[in-house]
């Protein structure tokens, strides 16, 4: 009896893709231990990841993060296709999509920043719209969408702050490497 | 470490983080504004019956002069779903859900109003 392997063809994106994602899982592990006030209030520091990839390594390539992040986390979570898998994939789904039209917006005046305050928009709007259609269709629900607005901005800002914080330090580093042997 | 925090906020940015906040307010404004109602005061012969809050679906039955009226409290709205009162004008007036809407039931003597966390004035008062 000969022992049948399976092999797939990698290539080098396909690792980066899966190094970039097991980051993110971390930092998704790493916000779930921190205490929310509020059901749905989290920082979403995953996405730093997301936008990072983005500015890198183009649009694909976070979709793949992303996604493969919510997959993954749900997995290692208990929760896949249960509700909040539900909440988190259409969070991630909007977001993408988002990015995918404010990536293109002059990178001389649009940054991270901007870019993650669009896609946390996107994604609390996206995970309300469930959660109001499917999960508690009551017009109670309104009541919080202020907290979560507020929670998107801050969240949004502070996320994209520290993604173009090492996107900067990327960027120098290239313009060192390029420059050092000249 | 401002200054570095700040280097990396670009001018869009900020015209961003200002739609945002504009956004946030806005939403603000529009559902914690207190223009919608968030209690409903059931009369009954011009007594306090009870007060609900309307975040919780429920029919409650009052009695009154005539006989028993039903009021429905549905999505934070309020209104009287059957009276005993010949010309059922506090039925007809359908759900209630602004401060100070008011369904008044006669003969039967029984009223909901709708309260929120400020009086407004009406036709009555002023």
């Amino acid at each position: 009896m000969t022992a049948s392997t399976i092999r797939l063809d990698t290539t080098s994106d396909d690792h980066h893709i899966a190094r970039m994602a097991a980051i993110a899982l971390g930092l998704t592990i790493l916000e779930n231990a921190i205490p929310s006030p509020l059901p749905g209030v989290k920082p979403g520091l995953a996405n730093i990841v997301t936008l990072i990839v983005l500015s890198r390594f183009g649009w694909r390539m976070a979709a793949w993060v992303s996604l493969l992040r919510v997959v993954a986390g749900s997995l290692l979570f208990g929760n896949f296709l249960t509700p909040g898998f539900f909440l988190s994939l259409i969070g991630a789904v909007l977001s993408l999509i988002v990015l995918a039209f404010s990536r293109h917006l002059p990178s001389r005046w649009f940054g991270p920043v901007s870019h993650s305050i669009f896609a946390a928009f996107a994604h609390i709007t996206g995970q309300m719209l469930v959660v109001f259609l499917w999960l508690i269709p009551h017009a109670g629900i309104a009541y919080l969408i202020p907290l979560f607005a507020t929670a998107a901005l801050v969240f949004g800002t502070v996320n994209g702050l520290i993604a173009a914080r090492f996107i900067d330090n990327t960027d120098t580093l290239d313009n060192n490497t390029i420059e050092s042997p000249t | 470490m401002t200054t570095i925090i700040l280097s990396h906020i670009k001018l869009g940015d900020w015209l961003t983080i200002l739609l945002g906040s504009m956004c946030v307010a806005l939403l603000t404004i529009k559902f914690w504004g207190g223009d919608l109602a968030d209690r409903a005061i059931i009369r009954s012969s011009g007594k306090i019956f009870r007060e609900v809050s309307l975040n919780r679906d429920q029919r409650i039955e009052v009695p009154g002069h005539l006989g028993i009226s039903i009021i429905s409290i549905k999505q934070r709205k309020a209104r009287i779903t059957s009276d005993p009162s010949p010309r059922q004008y506090c039925v007809r007036q359908g759900w209630l859900q602004q401060v100070g809407e008011i369904a008044l039931c006669l003969p039967n003597q029984v009223s909901i109003e709708l309260a929120g966390s400020k009086k407004r004035y009406d036709s009555l008062n002023y």
